[in-house]
């Protein structure tokens, strides 16, 4: 996994609640068997008009939010279906950070496992974030893993919380799958145990 | 005396592998449910890693997702869908995993098959790459959900690595009126406590009224869990779980059957345990639930109306409540019972067992769909669909102008053919009303399937309790409150 430690970026933001990954990455891209590609799908039937062009209405299509690597939105951020595609498409699409009041679990595991940073910020400093967008300030932020500080223009500064596991995972860029592997004595004890107890069928 | 323990707690301690210093757990994981669209890039990760599976036969897969309901001795027509599917067989055959494909008898949506096979069993811990593996804690199994990246992990380990989640009871108590099932029980709880309002927790579903339930209204109550942004939902086995159980194909058999039991019956929370938080619905005043927005918990009584924007305690509820009536075209202070519908959708893994057919069909007995409404059934396995088939419910649903096609997650998320139509209204006995769930521009209005039954003979959303005549009543009551 790419490692994450500091991300300087452009900062786009999606001031809506309970954005579902229904719409993060709509199910009619989910038949592809690769892990690539979804960029182009990303929030497709909030981004694209009937005949496929743009839709100047959707935040995201902004002309100052092109080229945006870090993504501001409101609380509950990820809910519903546990498709890993939504974080493969913000990832495609070229996004590096999540900012949200709160995430939905599995969103949260999933965007932890391909190195897209989830972070949680306080409501008021999302709302801050938002007002910013709103004036019109180009808003380009540093989210730095290491010290779980975000800071941005006009003073910004806001610490987030990220659980130790999930911090030393990112910062190192781990392999999680491997890091298990090194546990298999326990459990293969584990296992053992179990079939003599018959627990294990 | 040992610490009084909760439910969750005695299935996640036993499980627990290895506890990380001041970190997360490696938890042994007993089943592995597998399925065609989430699975294929875990695969292909084992494949670049040179890993294999470490337990094939504590897996098991399944194609529902993408597949058609139509004839099945027809290929599939989506190539890019076929593609997904010959993937999982492949997959399936060079890991050497058992799968229950298209031709099998035994296919069906994995949150159906899993119980119905008595692979699901008590005290398990149960993972699918699928949010609605909540399902299964109905038997008073762990289980939820996990990403592409913890398929992978899970079959290259046997075990995933898990923060243990808090824990929120939830007592139903009281009596369910007649025409009230255990789908508004759920729809009521995801209305106050809100999409996100079970995030991090994982439920335990108790009280009077729970263990009045089904196994198959327990189901469907755990398997919208997720929908209250909970890790699982659980129920303790008790009687029904054992009955419900005994002599399915993969459940302990003769002296193993017994040693079962007795372990499963010491699966329920002790006296004085203690939850993070808890909750209580009396649901002896539940009227039947629908869905007016676009979202699960955007609910309300099918006597009651949709809110008006300014309503809304903040801005951001103020704006969610005017996107959600603008996309489901719905005016402010409408009222729900009358509202026009063009599609009946009866299926998905929160209800399409044979309980909720049959629920819907004692609805439907004797009755005609109303013209210009296009209504199917879905059933969630095969085995579902020749049980149905046996007892003649698929005349009774076929004579009143519903389709009757094969098992899938079909029109739930409309990965296959079975869509909505932009604009097209829907009474659907699915899980989520998202925007575009069901199909682009489709709008979704969750509810229990005599709700859906009702709305399907009467062409609009209805009061089923209305619909039954009082003088049926008593004839009706046992099928009518089926999913109790």
């Amino acid at each position: 996994m790419q490692p994450f430690t500091v991300h300087t970026g452009i900062t786009a933001t999606l001031p809506r609640v309970n954005v579902d990954t229904d719409q993060i990455i709509p199910k009619q891209f989910l038949k592809r068997i690769e892990r690539t590609g979804f960029g182009k799908h990303l929030f497709h039937d909030w981004r694209y008009l009937p005949d496929g062009t743009p839709d100047p209405a959707f935040e995201l299509n902004a002309p100052n939010m092109l080229g945006a690597t870090i993504l501001v939105a409101g609380p509950n951020f990820g809910c519903g279906s546990s498709r890993e595609h939504a974080p493969w498409a913000l990832g495609d699409y070229g996004f590096r950070v999540v900012i949200a009041p709160s995430f939905a679990d599995i969103f949260y595991n999933n965007c932890c496992q391909n190195g897209l940073l989830p972070v949680r910020l306080e409501d008021s400093a999302v709302r801050k974030l938002f007002a910013m967008a709103e004036r019109g300030v180009a808003l380009e932020l540093t989210v730095d893993l290491r010290i779980n500080r975000v800071t941005g223009p006009e003073g910004f500064r806001a610490d987030f919380d990220t659980d130790p596991y999930r911090r030393h995972m990112l910062l190192e860029g781990l392999d999680e799958i491997g890091q298990t592997l090194r546990q298999e004595l326990r459990i293969a004890a584990y296992e053992r145990r179990m079939e003599a107890l018959g627990r294990l069928v | 005396m040992s610490e009084p323990r909760t439910l969750f707690r005695k299935i996640w301690d036993p499980h627990v592998v290895h506890a990380m210093p001041g970190g997360p757990a490696l938890l042994y994981i007993d089943l592995h449910l597998v399925h065609e669209v989430t699975s294929p890039q875990a695969f292909e990760g084992l494949r670049l890693a040179g890993r294999r599976v470490r337990r094939p036969e504590r897996t098991l897969a399944t194609v529902d997702h993408n597949v058609p309901t139509g004839d099945r001795n027809l290929p599939i027509a989506d190539p890019i869908a076929a593609q997904q599917v010959r993937t999982l067989t492949g997959n399936a055959r060079a890991f050497g995993l058992p799968l229950f494909d298209l031709d099998s008898p035994d296919q069906g949506i994995v949150h159906v098959i899993g119980p119905e096979l008595g692979a699901t069993q008590p005290g398990m811990t149960i993972v699918c790459g699928d949010s609605h593996t909540s399902t299964h804690g109905a038997f008073g199994a762990l289980a939820f959900g996990i990403g592409t990246s913890e398929v992978e992990h899970v079959l290259a380990t046997q075990c995933l690595v898990q923060q243990r989640p808090r824990t929120m009871e939830v007592r139903f108590e009281g009596a369910l009126p007649f025409g009230v099932t255990a789908k508004d029980m759920i729809l009521a709880l995801i209305g106050r406590i809100g999409t996100d309002g079970a995030s991090g927790h994982v439920l335990e579903y108790r009280g009077s009224a729970v263990r009045e339930l089904s196994m198959e209204g327990r189901m469907t109550i755990c398997n919208m869990s997720i929908e209250a942004g909970a890790r699982a939902g659980l129920i303790a086995p008790d009687d029904t779980t054992f009955e419900y159980l005994e002599g399915r194909p993969r459940a302990p058999k003769g002296v193993e059957w017994d040693a079962a039991v007795e372990r499963w019956r010491a699966l329920a929370t002790d006296p004085g345990a203690t939850f993070d938080r808890t909750i209580t619905i009396d649901v002896s005043s539940l009227a039947p639930q629908v869905t007016w927005g676009t979202n699960p918990g955007m609910v309300a009584d099918i006597t009651g109306r949709v809110p008006v924007p300014s309503s809304g305690d903040s801005a951001d509820a103020r704006g969610a409540l005017e996107r959600a009536l603008d996309y489901m075209g719905l005016e402010p202070g409408e009222s729900l019972q009358g509202l026009k519908i063009d599609r009946v959708f009866v299926g998905s893994c929160t209800n399409a067992r044979l309980e909720d057919l049959r629920a819907a069909a004692s609805v439907i007995r004797g009755r005609k769909v109303a013209k210009g409404v296009r209504a199917m059934v879905v059933p969630g396995s095969q085995r579902v669909k020749s049980a149905a088939e046996a007892e003649g419910l698929d005349e009774v649903f076929l004579s009143a102008g519903f389709e009757w096609r094969n098992s899938g997650c079909s029109m739930c998320l409309g990965m296959n053919d079975d869509v909505l139509g932009s604009g097209e209204r829907c009474a659907s006995t699915s899980n989520r009303n998202f925007e575009g769930r069901q199909g682009k521009g489709g709008r979704t209005h969750l509810m229990s399937p005599v709700m859906a039954a009702a709305a399907a003979i009467e062409g609009r959303l209805v009061d089923v309790r209305q619909l039954v005549a009082a003088g049926d009543r008593q004839g009706e009551r046992t099928t009518v409150s089926a999913g109790r």
